[in-house]
């Protein structure tokens, strides 16, 4: 439990549908924590919705020193307006140094909001996060936030910084940073913020939902196969869900084959899809643009597979096959199969 | 009272094609050489709202911030059935960042003057931010719905409009008030291909940049004021502004008005650590697997 004194200066914004926090915020709370600690700050979650303290506890565990409460009728479905209007007052109060949101629906719609109003700058889809100091034409810097991700065309990676203002925001999607154990035994601060919202906040009215529980669960599938725009056709890919199954795996794709239609988004790798760690992934006719590669480069190990010798998926392969999907992949299942006799 | 639609589009550097000339030797990519498209989600923007008016009438603004080519996609806006173009161009909007760019959006806007609806793509394909189309409706102090998949209703007698937006795992249906700012995404609407007539009439649209390069050309200053005031009388000037036209701090624009900044840019450097090569063979694959199950990868 942080001291009396210690600053309040590092935010995540802790997103709930239906009293279930995402992963991605619980995520962010670890990595807030290291960040907090370079910072000699605490760490706190922001939590809107209704009925909804009893999460405070979870966030307390995942390393938050306070949790902000918003806590209304007005707040158990979300809506743009008043949840950015409430975190931008209490931002305005405040005045915290870093915020975090996950970049889902839900926080890619509202960080804008509140980094437009507050003046503060915003990265979208940042890979890592540090905080340095950092000294530019003679005038110190403290606590910059080191916003990085890839950029332009995939083949650079740029770090984003905020020198000139005092809020320093970044989104961040879920996976990519690594949810660590939480410490049930941990204690925290729950502070109460009144919320006041005015008709004009509250007019859009939600008429109708609907939500599905996801079927595809890439982060935790152990094994998975992934194909690319060098499986440009519907029998290509088929080949690729074929080897999925025999392998018990699940079935994945870069942008590139989400964007020609081979795959749901849902099961999109990478920068702006979801970040995987299983312990094989099997990367078939695909590129390997750094989007991707910053989605699965941690996984344990790598088989790449593609006809272009020079494809940069082979940069962060274990093992590397160059040939043809339509040969490789029958060659692979046979061997597979005589493995299991 | 007619309505009213303001289209925010962006021409971007065509970033999924990007093919060998457009590497440089050291592998970064030099953006100048990527051709300019119409960013793809603004086109849907554009779709969504022209179906509107096919239905209820009124008339279509574009509005784009940027280099002076960008008036190539307004004529594409014109051709598609876009009553208005205006380009917001000027040097000292460069290097704007996503809070930079939705105030040089807001002031044009504020100078448009009334409006019903707002739509714009979802995010740019040159940075997939998301970004400028909340923080313009912020700055506007109007409602957004952004992820919008389909209009399902707009009643301009009670001034309300209905739309499904995408949400995790499914969708919503919400119902907000006009004015309002929209972000559409992906497959909203197929957009329709240009109208010949229209694509006859206003290839000859021309913004103040290109009637400027022509009577440089000329030397005749005089006959370029002619030629302005004879586009506009025609309806084929694409309207051009600068810092001034939409009384914009210039503080709040372009690198100086941009709270984030480019620390530092690098070259991916490729982490080639145990590599092994497999020729694609039977005897290749099988010694493979073998070594991913001794190594308990598998079940």
């Amino acid at each position: 439990m942080m001291s009396k004194n210690i600053k309040d200066t590092v935010w995540v914004f802790a997103e709930q549908t239906n009293g279930q926090l995402a992963d991605v915020s619980l995520e962010l709370m670890h990595k807030a924590g290291t960040l907090a600690e370079k910072m000699d700050s605490g760490v706190s979650a922001v939590l809107l919705g209704h009925k909804v303290g009893s999460l405070a506890k979870i966030l307390y565990a995942h390393g938050a020193d306070n949790v902000y409460l918003l806590d209304d009728e007005e707040l158990e479905e979300f809506r743009s307006q008043p949840y950015a209007n409430l975190i931008t007052r209490l931002v305005e109060k405040k005045r915290p140094r870093v915020v975090l949101f996950g970049a889902t629906h839900i926080g890619r719609d509202i960080a804008p909001r509140v980094a437009s109003h507050t003046r503060s700058g915003l990265t979208a889809d940042c890979t890592e996060l540090k905080v340095e100091t950092l000294t530019i034409k003679k005038i110190e810097h403290p606590d910059l936030l080191l916003q990085i991700r890839p950029a332009f065309g995939g083949n650079i990676v740029a770090t984003i910084i905020s020198p000139d203002v005092e809020i320093q925001m970044a989104t961040v999607r879920e996976g990519v940073m690594e949810m660590g154990e939480p410490d049930t035994t941990r204690k925290g601060k729950l502070i109460q913020v009144p919320v006041e919202l005015d008709a004009v906040e509250t007019a859009v009215r939600i008429i109708e939902k609907h939500q599905e529980d996801s079927a595809v669960n890439l982060k935790s599938a152990p094994i998975i196969v992934a194909g690319g725009y060098g499986a440009d056709t519907p029998e290509k890919f088929n080949l690729i869900k074929e080897l999925a199954k025999v392998l018990g795996a699940e079935v994945a794709g870069s942008r590139a084959a989400v964007d020609a239609g081979l795959i749901d988004v849902e099961r999109q790798v990478g920068q702006t899809g979801t970040t995987v760690r299983p312990k094989l992934y099997i990367a078939i006719g695909i590129s390997g643009a750094i989007q991707h590669r910053a989605g699965m480069q941690e996984s344990q190990k790598i088989i790449a597979i593609n006809s272009d010798p020079d494809a940069p998926i082979f940069s962060v392969a274990h093992y590397g096959i160059c040939g043809k999907l339509e040969e490789v992949i029958p060659k692979l299942i046979a061997a597979y199969k005589s493995q299991l006799h | 009272m007619s309505l009213h639609t303001i289209v925010l589009v962006k021409q971007v550097p065509d970033t999924s094609n990007i093919s060998g000339d457009v590497m440089r030797p050291d592998g970064t990519v030099n953006r100048a050489k990527l051709p300019a498209i119409f960013n793809p989600e603004d086109k849907e923007a554009l779709e969504l709202a022209l179906r509107l008016k096919d239905q209820h009438g009124g008339h279509i603004t574009v509005l784009t911030m940027g280099p002076p080519n960008a008036a190539n996609m307004l004529r594409e806006c014109l051709y598609m059935g876009a009553d208005r173009a205006i380009l917001v161009s000027d040097r000292r909007f460069a290097a704007a960042d996503t809070l930079a760019t939705s105030y040089a959006l807001y002031k044009a806007i504020q100078h448009i003057g009334e409006y019903d609806l707002i739509f714009g793509g979802r995010q740019a394909i040159d940075g997939d931010t998301a970004q400028v189309g909340p923080q313009t409706a912020e700055k506007l102090n109007i409602p957004q719905i952004s992820y919008t998949l389909e209009i399902q209703d707009l009643d301009l007698k009670k001034r309300r409009i209905t739309a499904k937006r995408a949400i995790k795992n499914g969708y919503e249906v919400l119902e907000a008030p006009l004015p309002v700012l929209l972000t559409v995404t992906k497959d909203a609407a197929d957009p329709r291909p240009f109208d010949v007539k229209r694509l006859c009439t206003y290839k000859r649209a021309q913004s103040k940049f290109e009637v400027q390069a022509l009577a440089e050309e000329s030397h005749d200053l005089v006959w370029m004021e002619d030629l302005l005031e004879k586009l506009k009388a025609e309806e084929l000037y694409i309207e051009t502004w600068n810092i001034e036209d939409i009384d914009a701090d210039v503080s709040m624009c372009g690198l100086a008005g941009s709270p984030t900044k480019v620390h530092k840019v690098e070259n991916v450097v490729l982490s080639g650590s145990e590599f092994k090569e497999v020729p694609p063979t039977q005897e290749g694959m099988t010694e493979m697997i073998e070594e991913l199950m001794q190594d308990h990868i598998f079940g």
